[in-house]
């Protein structure tokens, strides 16, 4: 299913920051997003994600396709981290772990609260919960935050096996995946104010 | 020319600036002459005395208080269903007045309700219920106030509008449980013979006009300032979004 | 959904989940009642349907910023909107899992505070069946108000504020039925408006907690 965004202005906090943006994300497919902090990347990924209403544009084939990785990553500090997997899977309708906790190398740490593991173990585990979603299409803020050489590589081997599937990744982040990946700037399509004179005059 | 015309900041601004001198001198002459009239040319009841002369105060704002409240689901059903920025305004704007009458019903209220009851204080229905009503004007006030986002404030506060209402009504029937309570009937019904004497009920009217005036007077003025400090800080941002 | 309860449920049980504070609460303020009152076993036997019935859902209350703050600090609010479940669902699961980690325990220890408070032995039965009915409107009602205040920093009192208002009729109605139930009086009108109001907030305040919860995340 191809992922397609059409025209799509977004606000945030009721002030547009992103217009006039258009892209398609076909099947196999990743496309990363730069630019500026606060430019509004994370906006944009949210409203692609169906967390918040574009302000102009459509956004199609993104619902009940998406898996959404934000800065945070949903963990519960008292589950162990084979619970805090299996509780994402089950929500999803799914079940099976295993190739999530081997593809960020978690196994040695299956049965450990995630309340205990350093900040770059809880962002793979966060990760991994992507495996178990089953949705194809992902969206991820950031990702490689906290993680170190190794683990993006990881990661970085994890997207290209679903991208193999028939996968596709929308991905914020500053740094070189070393993916085969189209890179979309946004800082090109930063909204220009809204004329004063329009039907709210001057409210947005 | 359809009334949503009126939902542009600008038209509205435009419009109520007109209006406002009238609304003002009227409501102020309105009230003047129902209070004068109420308080010096009708008769003393021949039970309450003089102190039924509140009645020109109290029934007047108790009316208000209630219809505040409506006019604010009102407002908010528009906002939820058309998304007009003027209409949640209003709504915003609207409550702490109806806080003020909802306050000056309770007050006038309970310096009635000493000599007639020898209490100031009941725990009636009608008066309960007003209390519970100043309990969810307070909550609504102080949503507004917590949220920054002033689109997620309108939202949530229109919701909490729309719940609140249903749940005020209940509380309404609820608190009739306890017993039939010490206050009178209303004091002016269309089906009722027993309404209050004619001598006191022409003051009346003119007070309760008045009223409604005042509240439109204070609500239109209101709603002009959230609509100018909406702007400003809209201006602000619009700022930092060019720097 | 049976997955969501029970991760709700294993975190109430675990460490620091917070189960049996909600209790402790209960009781500590059923034990201040004689404190501030005095201890006239006629005048406790008055009051304490009224009192059992105020302190089960001040307990209610003190319970509910947690029900989904702790979703939202930690980002699961966001994946959960994405998730298959219908953000309706998740809150009335939500709901049901502060239900039975507060509400339910308080009705069962409703009965042993009764009879520090003198309560007469008729009014047990209908104390018991009032909260029970009761409770779940309490959890349901709660959790809008969770839903509004959830993005807030400190929205604690802020949502004691909103929710109390809405608590209102709940409370009139429950502890009628547990005041009629002690003085021996009958119970079914009462009973029937409170089951009413339960059903009623049961069905359609989801949707409202659902709606207000989407507002907060975007």
């Amino acid at each position: 299913m191809t992922l397609t965004v059409t025209d799509l202005s977004v606000a945030r906090g009721g002030i547009p920051v992103l217009e006039g943006l258009s892209f398609a994300l076909a099947p196999g497919r990743a496309l990363i997003l730069r630019g500026p902090n606060g430019i509004g990347k994370t906006t944009l990924l949210r409203t692609v994600a169906g967390l918040q209403p574009p302000l102009t544009g459509q956004v199609e084939g993104a619902e009940d396709q998406i898996a959404y990785a934000a800065h945070s990553d949903g963990l519960k500090p008292t589950l162990t981290v084979a619970e805090n997997l299996i509780f994402w899977a089950s929500v999803f309708g799914r079940n099976g772990i295993e190739q999530a906790l081997d593809g960020f190398d978690l196994q040695a740490l299956r049965d450990r609260q995630a309340g205990a593991l350093s900040a770059g173990q809880k962002r793979r585990l966060g990760l991994s919960r992507m495996l178990v979603t089953g949705r194809p299409v992902w969206i991820m803020d950031e990702p490689t935050v906290s993680l170190d050489k190794t683990s993006v590589a990881m990661f970085a081997d994890a997207v290209r096996a679903h991208l193999g599937q028939g996968g596709s990744a929308l991905i914020a982040t500053h740094i070189d995946l070393g993916l085969e990946a189209d890179v979309l700037e946004v800082g090109p399509y930063k909204a220009k104010p809204p004329e004063i004179d329009d039907f709210d005059g001057g409210f947005l | 020319m359809s009334i949503w015309e009126y939902a542009n900041p600008k038209k509205f601004l435009a419009t109520t600036e007109k209006v406002m001198p009238a609304l003002w001198v009227s409501s102020a002459v309105l009230i003047s002459v129902g209070l004068v009239w109420g308080f010096f040319f009708t008769p003393d009841d021949y039970r309450q005395g003089s102190t039924v002369k509140i009645i020109f105060l109290h029934v007047p704002s108790a009316l208000m208080a209630i219809n505040a409240w409506f006019m604010m689901l009102v407002t908010s059903l528009v906002w939820v269903i058309r998304r007009h920025h003027v209409s949640a305004l209003a709504a915003r704007a609207a409550a702490p007045v109806g806080v003020v009458m909802t306050v000056i019903a309770l007050v006038t209220g309970a310096i009635w309700g000493q000599p007639m009851w020898g209490t100031w204080w009941a725990w009636d229905p009608r008066l309960t219920s007003f209390l519970v009503l100043f309990l969810f004007y307070l909550g609504y006030i102080a949503l507004w106030e917590a949220i920054d986002n002033p689109d997620t404030a309108a939202d949530l506060t229109s919701i909490l509008c729309l719940v609140g209402s249903v749940f005020a009504v209940l509380s309404r029937y609820a608190v009739n449980f306890w017993n039939q309570g010490l206050h009178q009937g209303a004091s002016l019904s269309l089906d009722e013979k027993e309404n209050v004497a004619d001598a006191f009920s022409n003051p009346l009217y003119v007070c309760m006009a008045g009223f409604v005036l005042l509240f439109i007077a204070l609500v239109f003025y209101r709603t002009g300032t959230e609509i100018r400090a909406r702007r400003i800080k809209a201006l602000m941002a619009r700022e930092r979004l060019e720097a | 959904m049976i997955a969501l309860l029970l991760r709700d449920l294993k975190l109430a049980f675990r460490a620091g989940g917070g189960f049996g504070l909600g209790l402790a609460f209960f009781l500590i303020v059923t034990v201040m009642v004689p404190f501030s009152v005095g201890p006239q076993s006629e005048l406790l036997a008055r009051i304490a349907p009224g009192v059992l019935w105020l302190g089960a859902l001040l307990a209610c209350l003190l319970s509910l910023d947690r029900l989904l703050a702790l979703d939202w600090e930690d980002g699961s609010l966001d994946l959960l909107a994405t998730a298959p479940l219908p953000l309706e669902s998740t809150v009335s699961i939500k709901a049901l899992a502060h239900w039975i980690t507060t509400g339910l325990p308080l009705v069962m220890a409703a009965p042993v505070l009764g009879v520090l408070l003198n309560l007469p032995v008729q009014g047990f039965q209908w104390l018991v069946v009032s909260l029970l009915l009761g409770t779940p409107a309490l959890s349901v009602i709660g959790t809008f108000g969770a839903a509004l205040t959830v993005g807030l920093k400190r929205g604690g009192l802020l949502m004691s504020l909103l929710v109390m208002p809405l608590y209102v009729p709940t409370l009139i109605f429950g502890s009628e039925v547990a005041r009629r139930g002690a003085e021996g009086m009958a119970v079914q009108t009462p009973l029937l408006l409170l089951a009413g109001i339960s059903a009623a907030s049961i069905a359609l305040l989801p949707f409202a907690s659902a709606a207000v919860l989407r507002v907060n995340l975007r």
